[in-house]
């Protein structure tokens, strides 16, 4: 086992694409700077690719004391190996305590081949951090069933306890990594909150630019190209509202998006998504998808309509604060999750609510 | 030249789920299925077999039951099943089933010109960690996310989903590809193939069979050696139950209460 | 009595009905309304060895077995009545005959192409003048030098708009009998769809199996080559009666299917309705339907399962015969199809009468297996004969 006072420091991997960052690094350095502050120690940025630099600054109005960047054509693009051997020989160098990585398609391929070489353990899709132990009590007493008077706790236990939903959510698990350093964490973007943006923070964060080893024999894979989607692709995870089609709409599904779309706008804006019933049909494309393999999304506003909520659907929204299904089966289990449940066809039922949703806004 | 498939056995979490006073999974109230993805890595193996002839086998760690999966993938079109199962396995998290796996791989025998082929997350651990950690310990180059697969020789040109467009990246054999539902429509198994999978050979790995392989460091591994470990786990609280709306003006009553909470 | 499916068995039911669910009932309310062959669906079925299944892989079989066979068929037809007798008519009907039957080269020629799918097979007996009365027989085929002429035509025929390899009974000798009566002898003949002077009329317009062609035989002068009888010249009506007998078991499947299929969305539906507060199925009315219905379905699954081990062990070389157990189950299974799904339609109510629900069509599918392939009252002769011998 190592000696677990050489690690110090909370890192954050932050992604770039295409030069420019992505917000769940502003929600993980958000996220690091509690969790640094519990543990009296910094956040460090990690940030790798081509003439970045520039964009380091932003990380530290989030939170970051201190940015990492390390540049070369080589890093440019995203290569498995040539990210996992930067971000691997900066780990062993400068030890940190905790790594968190993002929990994007890069993320996932980055963290557990880094874990691996790193001879340490990863935990996926972290949904809560604790370092205190008070701290993780009050979590679990907001959050959980346990009978906490029959646990025992160590106080001074200072591992990362990372919790995580197993089973769509219908189990959650708090992990720990206490025999290897660093604790690596990645987290679903969309999950954790920003906090507010500080000028000052940003202005006064430190750049560092460590040397680093990377040829062209490290890295085994060719990027041939990099494309973007043709349509505008929906952005689930930033929406207020989100209204979901599922195998209900089977009946006349150009009728039923369209009805989504309607009610959507009617309820101030928002996006049209799917469960994964639809998506496998071909009636909406995979970005729209809602779910285990699909987004997690916390809206303020949820509507599944037609939508039976097995698991798989119901992990990826169960935490929208106000969630509303539509159902012709009263014993669908979507109603289990729901705050508001209308049984009842979702071709009659969603007309007759934009026209009242209208109604009640013109009233006010 | 051979394919060689990693699959994983896993609940059918499409059906019902039911917990148990402890606060674990009631894996035994829940049928079984080969994990969706992994299907889609058998199937790319499979094209592959039909284009070159190469070898198809299928790897799954797991307890005995197992065998009925890997009978089932053979009755799809693999040729050889592996089960790598002991009681020093269980409880392994990602780190310790990587090693494992990566073993067991190695044993099978990696040649120059082979693929491994993953699915990219199983449906109930869904951390997408095995198919990169076993690529890790196997020095083999990885590409994730893939959606579709040309190869030329020794050269595959690999489409790799981003969550926003894609990369079309190369690659050389030995490779690790963990693959998606995009990525092909699985076959079924055929009437011969059934008729023909329990005579399809099938070996197990026991700890034995592993324990001095270089892969395996013995204490990171089962419950004990993984890195990992749970430190608690616990149910959340039953949401409140929701109100059902009634009545011939439930549109009505809904608008009312979304002006009431402000969300209008 | 082992009661029990064997692990293979279990493997293939769960594959038919994945097949079914995903590639089959999707397409079930075009295959009826449109009158639509699923070309598509009997192209992947014979990837997956399902036009073959119980013929051995020497001949180009699955190497499966007959009950194999028979569930499938069955699994089939729960969801879609159509793609269930296709499978049944090709398989019994054509590439069953010439297994049974063929010459070495018949088999190497036809069987590989059958049991992969790539031929579509069909089986000509009745005629506008014969039906139940098979013995009428009126298409003649004349021996000349180099080939055999057939002349006349064959009507209701299953699967003929689409078939590459028609199976055709023929009167080819007369015989006098120990009264000087001149008897009609026939033969069985293996046609091809494009051997000159036969063609396939159009397609009759059918209360259900829409989806399935058929249609009837017109052979003007057709001249097959000498190569193509099928079995003993003058046995070709022991030869039809023989190929029947293993396609009763077809469609006793086949209604099994279908009754199974009624049921299953029977039991779906009382479970959603509601009415009086409460959903249907809280009636003892409703409770009382579907438990004598699944009685009865299920005592004519047994007589089905039973016809296919026994058909099976007269392919494993015993000397036995199953005409009798084949004749029972195509009774029992018909009749209970017919009778289930209009049980099982009133259960639905108005809604069942709407093309919107299936159970219309799978009642309108059912009648059928009352009358081809040998009526019900075909099967008590074929019985009490065996009865009262």
């Amino acid at each position: 086992m190592a000696d677990f006072n050489e690690y110090k420091g909370v890192w954050v991997f932050c992604e770039q694409r295409q030069g420019a960052l992505m917000t769940t690094d502003f929600e993980l350095v958000s996220e690091a700077r509690k969790l640094a502050d519990e543990l009296g120690c910094e956040v460090t940025g990690l940030l790798l690719g081509d003439k970045v630099e520039g964009i380091a600054k932003e990380l530290g109005g989030y939170g970051a004391d201190k940015v990492l960047v390390c540049e070369s054509p080589l890093l440019k693009d995203y290569t498995t190996d040539a990210y996992a051997k930067v971000v691997c020989d900066m780990v062993n160098e400068y030890k940190p305590e905790v790594l968190l990585i993002g929990a994007t398609n890069i993320g996932r391929d980055l963290g557990p081949r880094c874990a691996a070489r790193l001879h340490t353990g990863l935990t996926a899709d972290a949904t809560h951090l604790d370092i205190d132990t008070g701290k993780y009590i009050e979590f679990l007493k907001e959050s959980s069933t346990i009978d906490l008077s029959k646990q025992k706790f160590d106080m001074e236990d200072r591992n990362l306890k990372m919790t995580r939903p197993a089973f769509g959510g219908h189990l959650m698990a708090t992990i720990i990594c206490p025999r290897f350093r660093p604790q690596m964490s990645t987290v679903r973007p969309g999950v954790m909150k920003k906090a507010p943006f500080d000028q000052a923070k940003a202005d006064a964060c430190q750049i560092v630019k460590p040397a680093f080893e990377l040829t062209a024999e490290d890295i085994k894979t060719e990027v041939l190209s990099v494309e973007k989607a043709a349509e505008k692709l929906v952005d689930l995870i930033g929406a207020d509202v989100i209204v979901s089609v599922g195998r209900g709409i089977s009946k006349d599904v150009n009728k039923g998006i369209e009805l989504a779309e309607q009610l959507a706008a009617a309820l101030g804006g928002g996006v049209v998504g799917a469960s994964r019933a639809v998506t496998d049909a071909g009636w909406m494309t995979a970005d729209h998808q809602v779910g285990q393999t699909g987004k997690t999304v916390h809206p303020k506003i949820y509507v599944a309509l037609g939508i039976s909520g097995a698991i798989q659907h119901t992990a990826g929204m169960q935490d929208s604060e106000c969630i509303i299904a539509v159902n012709k089966n009263e014993g669908a289990p979507i109603f289990g999750v729901a705050d508001y449940g209308i049984v009842g066809d979702l071709f009659k039922v969603v007309p007759e609510l934009i026209k009242q949703i209208e109604a009640a806004k013109a009233a006010q | 030249m051979k394919a060689i498939v990693c699959v994983k056995q896993v609940p059918d979490t499409s059906g019902k789920v039911s917990v148990k006073p402890d606060g674990t999974l009631d894996r035994a109230s829940m049928a079984t299925i080969t994990n969706p993805d992994d299907l889609n890595a058998l199937e790319a193996a499979l094209k592959l077999k039909d284009a070159t002839g190469c070898e198809v086998v299928v790897v799954t760690m797991g307890p005995p039951p197992a065998e009925g999966m890997l009978r089932e993938l053979l009755a799809r079109g693999a040729d050889k099943a592996v089960l790598v199962s002991g009681r020093e396995f269980g409880g392994s998290d990602t780190f310790a089933t990587s090693q494992i796996l990566a073993a067991a791989v190695n044993k099978i025998g990696v040649g120059p010109e082979d693929v491994v082929f993953c699915g990219r997350q199983a449906i109930d651990g869904d951390t997408a960690q095995v198919g990169p950690q076993i690529a890790e310990k196997l020095h083999l180059p990885q590409v994730t996310y893939v959606a579709d697969i040309q190869k030329d020789g020794n050269t595959l040109t690999v489409k790799r989903m981003l969550e926003d467009g894609y990369m079309m990246v190369k690659v050389q054999t030995p490779c690790l590809l963990t693959c998606i539902k995009e990525l092909n429509d699985p076959r079924y198994m055929s009437v011969n193939g059934i008729f023909t999978c329990y005579d399809k050979p099938m070996e197990v790995f026991d700890y034995n069979a592993l324990k001095d392989d270089p892969l395996i460091e013995v204490d990171t591994i089962g419950l004990k050696g993984s890195p990992t470990n749970v430190f608690k786990s616990f149910t959340p609280p039953q949401k409140g139950a929701g109100t059902m709306l009634k009545g011939d003006d439930v549109a009505a009553q809904l608008a009312g209460v979304l002006v009431k909470k402000h969300l209008i | 009595m082992d009661f029990t499916l064997s692990k293979q068995q279990q493997m293939v039911q769960k594959m038919y009905r994945e097949f079914a669910e995903n590639e089959v009932k999707p397409l079930a309310k075009k295959v009826d309304a449109e009158e639509y062959f699923p070309k598509e669906t009997v192209e992947k079925m014979g990837k997956l060895g399902m036009m073959g299944i119980y013929f051995p892989t020497e001949v180009g079989g699955a190497g499966g077995d007959v009950l194999s066979y028979v569930m499938a068929v069955e699994e089939l037809s729960k969801v879609c009545g159509t793609t269930g007798v296709i499978v049944s008519a090709h398989t019994s009907l054509c590439a069953a005959p010439i297994y049974e039957n063929g010459t070495p080269e018949q088999k190497e020629k036809y069987l590989p192409k059958l049991c992969s799918g790539e031929w579509l097979g069909a089986f000509g007996l009745t005629e506008p003048g014969a039906g139940t009365d098979a013995q009428g027989q009126q298409t003649i085929a004349k021996e000349e030098d180099d080939c055999w002429v057939l002349n006349g035509s064959k009507i209701f025929i299953t699967n003929a708009g689409f078939a590459d390899v028609f199976i055709v009974i023929a009167v080819t000798d007369t015989v006098l009998d120990k009264r000087g009566r001149p008897t009609k002898l026939c033969s069985a003949f293996i046609v091809e769809r494009t051997d000159p002077g036969f063609s396939v009329g159009k397609a009759e317009d059918k209360m259900g199996i829409r989806g399935s062609s058929t249609c009837e035989l017109i052979f003007e002068d057709c001249r097959i080559p000498k190569d193509r009888m099928l079995g003993v010249r003058g046995k070709g009506f022991q030869l039809a009666m023989a190929t029947l007998d293993g396609g009763r078991i077809g469609i006793a499947s086949q209604a099994l299917g279908i009754a199974e299929g009624a049921l299953d969305e029977t039991i779906a539906y009382v479970k959603e309705r509601k009415q009086f507060g409460r959903s249907i199925s809280a009636f003892q009315n409703t409770q009382f339907e579907l438990a004598e219905m699944k009685a009865r379905v299920d005592a004519a699954k047994y007589l089905v399962y039973a016809a296919a081990q026994k058909k099976q062990q007269a392919m494993d070389g015993a000397k036995v015969r199953y005409s009798v157990e084949a004749a029972e189950a195509k009774l029992v299974a018909a009749r209970t199809a017919s009778d289930v799904t209009r049980r099982c339609l009133q259960l639905f109510g108005g809604y069942g009468y709407t093309r919107d629900y299936p159970i219309e069509r799978m009642m309108r599918d059912a009648k059928i297996t009352e009358i081809y392939e040998g009526t019900s009252e075909v099967q008590m002769m074929v019985i009490s004969g065996a009865l009262l011998k």
